[in-house]
């Protein structure tokens, strides 16, 4: 084995600096290389996203509302179709839920996808689907109806067993949203 | 050291988990399904093979007194690297394991493995090591995640193998985490010897 190297003060330097010049060079390197898929990915998401939450459209047009994204659809006719708003909601059980709604004209939901999300897996993490299926669902359902909130806070909707805060925050989320789509003068 | 002692040693006799009982904040946090478990198996594997392999080859040139802070920097380059690809082709994986795979970093053993035996021997034994070890680590986690998954979800490896059913959500969450990695740690030692 080689001698090692002693601990001098210009050894420790010399070696520090050189190893990280060296491990800053890969990286970079590597975040060249990933760069532009990583943005695809992200890019593929939020389409995935839009075309799950909107009817059938042709183009979109992207817009801020209330300092919320959202996303104005329009068909081959370019007749509006709906809106859907990139909303979120930092208070779930686990802090932050990201969710991508979308609104018909006459402003019911028309879907959602939770887009980030780290609630508890098998209890609010479910909110991906429990509000989409079954006796459950808040599919067509307007916010502007009164009670678009949990039924233990007076309103209509049904909350995931167990995790009345992931509940909750979903419901503020999609309040948030469509009051923005509101304000904004988008859903009629 | 002879080839097989150091296999028998990474999956076995000294494994990191059942044996060392290092990096259990991984081990807990990602054995939620055996596909997470197994990936983050594979990516520690992935960093632990690389950085042992470099940490042996710059061993003499890096001073004591700055050997941890060098190693750290050796892994966390690794850690940023496995990251970035998978985040770029692997990315629903990456949805589920993000956080984890930069605790890689702080992972004990791969740390561990640095200090205990790459900066002591050479470049292929250390290689060798990086890769058993990582490979113990591997199917001890997803022994684990299979476990939690089957009773936790009734699925294996994403498959429901009871249609309908719930499972037992406990096992998905942390105390299912400590129980199943108790009794499993028990059961393997017990057969260890």
């Amino acid at each position: 084995m080689a001698k090692k190297a002693e601990s001098t003060l210009v050894n420790m330097l010399l070696s520090l600096t050189v190893i990280a010049v060296v491990a800053g060079v890969a990286l970079a390197f590597v975040n060249g290389l990933t760069e532009g898929p990583i943005a695809q990915v992200a890019k593929q998401k939020k389409a995935d996203a839009l075309k799950e939450v909107l009817p059938e459209y042709a183009r979109v047009e992207v817009d801020t509302l209330e300092s919320l994204p959202c996303y104005i659809a329009y068909d081959a006719n370019d007749n509006k179709v709906g809106v859907a708003v990139e909303t979120a909601d930092e208070n779930g059980f686990n802090g932050h839920i990201g969710i991508m709604v979308g609104f018909d004209n006459e402003g019911n939901v028309y879907g959602y996808r939770i887009l980030e999300t780290s609630e508890t897996p098998g209890l609010g993490a479910k909110a991906n689907t429990w509000f989409a299926t079954g006796n459950t669902s808040i599919i067509g359902k307007s916010p502007s109806d009164a009670g678009f909130a949990v039924k233990k806070d007076g309103g209509q909707v049904d909350a995931i067993s167990g995790s009345t805060i992931t509940s909750r925050a979903f419901c503020r989320a999609i309040n948030k949203a469509y009051n923005a789509t509101k304000i904004g003068g988008t859903a009629e | 050291m002879k080839t097989a002692d150091i296999i028998r040693n990474g999956l076995i006799k000294e494994n990191p988990t059942w044996v060392l009982v290092l990096g259990m904040c991984p081990t807990l946090a990602t054995t939620t399904s055996a596909i997470n478990g197994l990936c983050m198996g594979l990516a520690t594997a992935f960093v632990l093979t690389m950085s042992n392999t470099v940490i042996s080859l710059l061993k003499s040139l890096i001073p004591d007194k700055v050997r941890i802070p060098a190693f750290i920097v050796i892994i966390a380059a690794f850690v940023t690297i496995v990251k970035m690809f998978m985040q770029a082709y692997l990315p629903s994986l990456f949805d589920s394991l993000g956080l984890f795979i930069d605790l890689i970093v702080v992972n004990c053993i791969v740390l561990g493995r640095a200090e205990a035996f790459a900066s002591k021997n050479n470049v292929g034994q250390s290689a060798l090591d990086g890769l058993f070890m990582g490979l113990g680590f591997t199917w001890a986690l997803t022994l684990v995640g299979m476990v939690r998954e089957l009773l936790g979800a009734g699925a294996l490896f994403g498959h429901s193998l009871i249609g309908g059913a719930d499972g037992m959500l406990m096992f998905i969450l942390p105390p299912g985490g400590f129980i199943c990695l108790g009794l499993l740690m028990a059961l393997v030692n017990r057969m260890r010897r």
